[in-house]
């Protein structure tokens, strides 16, 4: 008897198998909890990684070029740049067809001026050939070699044609080149600008130490704090607190300008300095519109990233550990940096990161107390995308910062590891 | 119960409906601030009020409108019906399909002697998709208390250190800076562009700006000029004619203007492509830039009217009561050194030399 029971698999009171049972049992949870999950997922998805995919794909994509110049498209492909001659009579006859079928589909997405547009930030002169062409193309007769020609003389350089038959292709690379400070030279190789012509590689570097500086002053600032917040009790710690929080309910634009009222030249600390007589009224001191006034800036609008991590890291760290390692003998100092702070380590790593992050993203306080030295590659970023409407290199630049943000947290990973991560 | 909600969102829906078709909100894109001001009183509040089922809608994002629109048209909801936008962005937006052409002599009016709307308006028609609205400037402010018994009078004295020290503010972008380096550089105006295409000239104003670059304070946005200027920051620094204006006049700061060599721009309305009140928006600029409207607007702020007609029209501010002919950056007294941004290069040479300056800046 208690042989037959061992054998035969455990039924339920309905006699299903149990196994079968549960799995079932399990799966309707899953499908409960996948539900749960799957509009925010959906969310998320729609409105954040579609759209960030689709602005990072036109960092390549470069078809309105061969797409409102379809005729011409197959046709300049077989010219021999080489030549140094311009193409024949039927690639113009093919561009006359596709300027005046443009014209007709202006609103409709094939606008001569928009390829213009693009094809200038290859080679300056393109807008205004494209546009004058555009203008002129109606009353286009044969033979269109004369007349194209005749409405703008850049058709009769070969230089133009060049370009437009390299970018003919799909996709491109000149939004990566011109964001590294390269370009096409005039034999179409491959190849950096100029000195005087390079902005992004500085940029990028300068965004990245200055980033790094203004984490690590947000670190010095923010941990005595959020020690003192962690030990005090609750009613004065939450009075500092809310010290903490109030310039974060704050609009941005405020704290920025009232940084500018303090540090300007004729403002309130220079005033005062020179008013005590700590400082002579012809030299004061240089706090805004350089770098300074960037750092100093972002230090106090990221401070609150820094100290609320670290605080809920602190607040869980019995005050009993550093009273052990006190009455085992340990100098504070090295109770301090064998006990206390490895165990802070996870919200040091936290407050980083956000700091971090966020200041290499920032815009607003750098465009406005940055001056000419202290401007980050977002400014440049936020420039294509507003001003320039050269969403492709925007879109390049970001694309580029986004990878080395990726390789700065796989450094991260590797050396403090993102499992040690406490955000709160 | 189920059925009672039914019918009450039957009403509501139907009720809403009869709301549209009877009332139409026309959605105008400015820069707010004093400007919008100044086109509600003097195009707004009396069109709608000729025009009952009309609603004038103010939306102040007019900064960074190019690239609006244009995320707009690719979404295929345009939500804009007229648009606000500086001459050298409507050519832009011209190009890029976003706004509609403009049949200038059928859709807006003839001045009253009958000339007709594109002779009105002459050369200031730069794209065949822009309605010229106001003419301003960009040009200079300085510190009257910091400057001396003699005040700057030109172009040269901006680039004099030893004459005029103090931080300058200019604008952060190659337009104008080097357009007037050239010509305190001894370049004749109407050369500034033909020396400016090549590197030769490009590098000669870079020189030129050299030689101020350590005391020049970079500013973004229109706000900032006369602010540094009235806390003492810098003692001469260009600014938008309108806002040296106001804080001249309206907030009696210690500031005078120059206007040597003030750089003209235009300001206007586009009509966006895929609105959904083309027509209604087409009647309204019938009214909105006829020639006493834009003579009603300088009444407002000092930013000269577009049309040849409305000049001899304006008169004093609203609230201030001064005339203010004198100033309006089209006014005779300023005539002798001007020049008209130069749509045509800058529109070649714009992603170029922005680099160029960018790069500059960074070095």
């Amino acid at each position: 008897m208690a042989n037959t029971t061992t054998n035969s698999p455990l039924v339920t009171v309905d006699g299903t198998p149990l196994k079968v049972s549960l799995g079932r049992a399990k799966r309707k949870a899953k499908l409960r909890a996948l539900l749960l999950v799957a509009p925010l997922f959906a969310f998320i998805l729609l409105t954040f990684f579609v759209p960030i995919i689709s602005m990072l794909l036109r960092s390549v994509d470069n078809e309105v070029v061969s797409y409102t110049l379809p005729n011409t498209a197959p046709l300049l492909s077989q010219w021999d740049a080489s030549s140094g001659e311009i193409p024949g009579e039927a690639v113009f006859k093919a561009l006359a067809a596709d300027f005046k079928e443009s014209a007709e589909d202006k609103y409709d997405d094939k606008s001569a001026g928009k390829v213009g547009r693009r094809l200038n930030y290859e080679l300056t002169g393109f807008s205004s050939m494209f546009r004058k062409t555009a203008r002129k193309s109606k009353k286009f007769e044969p033979p269109y070699k004369e007349a194209f020609i005749k409405a703008e003389k850049k058709w009769g350089d070969p230089k133009y044609w060049q370009v437009m038959q390299r970018e003919m292709r799909k996709a491109t690379d000149s939004y990566y080149l011109a964001a590294i400070d390269a370009g096409y030279d005039s034999e179409g190789n491959r190849a950096f600008n100029e000195p005087g012509k390079r902005v992004y590689l500085k940029l990028f570097w300068r965004t990245f130490w200055m980033s790094g500086l203004i984490t690590g002053l947000c670190l010095l600032l923010a941990y005595p704090v959020a020690y003192l917040l962690s030990i005090l009790k609750s009613r004065t710690s939450n009075m500092l607190m809310i010290l903490v929080l109030l310039p974060f309910w704050t609009s941005l634009l405020v704290r920025t300008s009232a940084w500018i009222a303090l540090l300007q030249k004729e403002g309130v600390i220079n005033s005062l300095l020179v008013a005590t007589g700590m400082l002579d009224d012809a030299n004061r001191l240089l706090m805004i519109h350089n770098k300074a006034g960037t750092i100093i800036a972002m230090v106090h609008v990221l401070l609150p990233f820094m100290i609320l991590p670290l605080y809920s890291v602190m607040k869980t760290i019995p005050p009993s550990y550093m009273r052990a390692a006190r009455s085992l003998g340990a100098t504070p100092f090295t109770a301090f940096t064998k006990v206390y702070m490895p165990n802070t380590i996870p919200g040091i790593g936290a407050g980083a990161i956000l700091v971090f992050i966020l200041s290499i993203g920032y815009y607003i306080t750098p465009a406005l107390v940055g001056g000419q030295s202290g401007t980050l590659i977002s400014n440049l970023i936020a420039y294509h995308l507003e001003s320039s409407l050269n969403w492709g290199l925007a879109a390049a630049l970001g694309a580029i910062l986004l990878a080395a943000t990726f390789a700065l947290y796989l450094v991260y990973d590797k050396i403090v590891g993102i499992d040690n991560m406490k955000l709160g | 119960m189920k059925l009672l909600n039914r019918t009450l969102i039957a009403v509501a829906v139907s009720a809403g409906m009869v709301g549209v078709a009877s009332a139409k909100d026309l959605v105008v894109v400015s820069w707010g601030g004093a400007y919008t001001a100044s086109q509600q009183n003097a195009y707004h509040a009396p069109y709608m009020a000729n025009n009952p089922d009309i609603t004038i809608v103010n939306d102040d994002s007019a900064g960074g409108a190019v690239a609006k629109l244009r995320a707009m048209q690719e979404a295929n909801n345009v939500t804009w019906d007229l648009v606000d936008m500086v001459a050298s962005d409507a050519i832009l937006s011209c190009d890029e399909g976003l706004v509609i052409e403009i049949d200038h002599n059928a859709v807006l009016a003839a001045a009253p002697d009958g000339t007709p709307a594109l002779e009105d308006f002459g050369d200031l028609v730069v794209s065949p998709c822009f309605i010229p609205q106001i003419v301003y400037s960009t040009t200079f402010g300085y510190r009257t208390d910091k400057v001396g018994d003699t005040p700057p009078t030109s172009i040269n004295d901006i680039f004099d250190l030893d004459k005029y020290p103090g931080k300058r503010a200019l604008q952060k972008k190659p337009i104008n800076n080097l357009e007037w380096a050239l010509i305190a550089d001894g370049v004749p105006a109407d050369k500034v562009y033909e020396v400016l295409g090549t590197e030769a000239g490009v590098a000669q104003a870079f020189a030129k700006l050299d030689t101020i670059k350590d005391s020049v304070i970079w500013w973004d946005k229109g706000a900032q000029p006369p602010q540094l200027l009235a806390d003492g920051e810098v003692t001469i620094a260009s600014a938008y004619n309108g806002r040296l204006f106001s804080v001249i006049e309206e907030e009696k700061q210690p500031i005078a203007m120059m206007w040597d060599w003030q750089v003209f721009d235009l300001d206007g309305w586009v009509v966006p492509a895929g609105g959904k009140n083309e027509a209604d928006v087409l009647a309204y600029l019938n009214f909105a830039t006829d020639t006493q409207r834009l003579a009603d607007q300088a009444k407002y702020i000092s930013y000269g009217p577009a049309r040849a007609s409305s000049a001899p029209m304006v008169g004093k501010h609203k609230d201030l009561g001064i005339d203010m002919a004198p100033h309006m950056p089209t006014s005779p007294a300023y005539a002798e050194h001007t020049l008209l941004y130069n749509y045509e290069f800058w529109a070649d040479n714009i992603d170029d030399l922005t680099e160029s300056f960018q790069a500059w800046l960074t070095n």
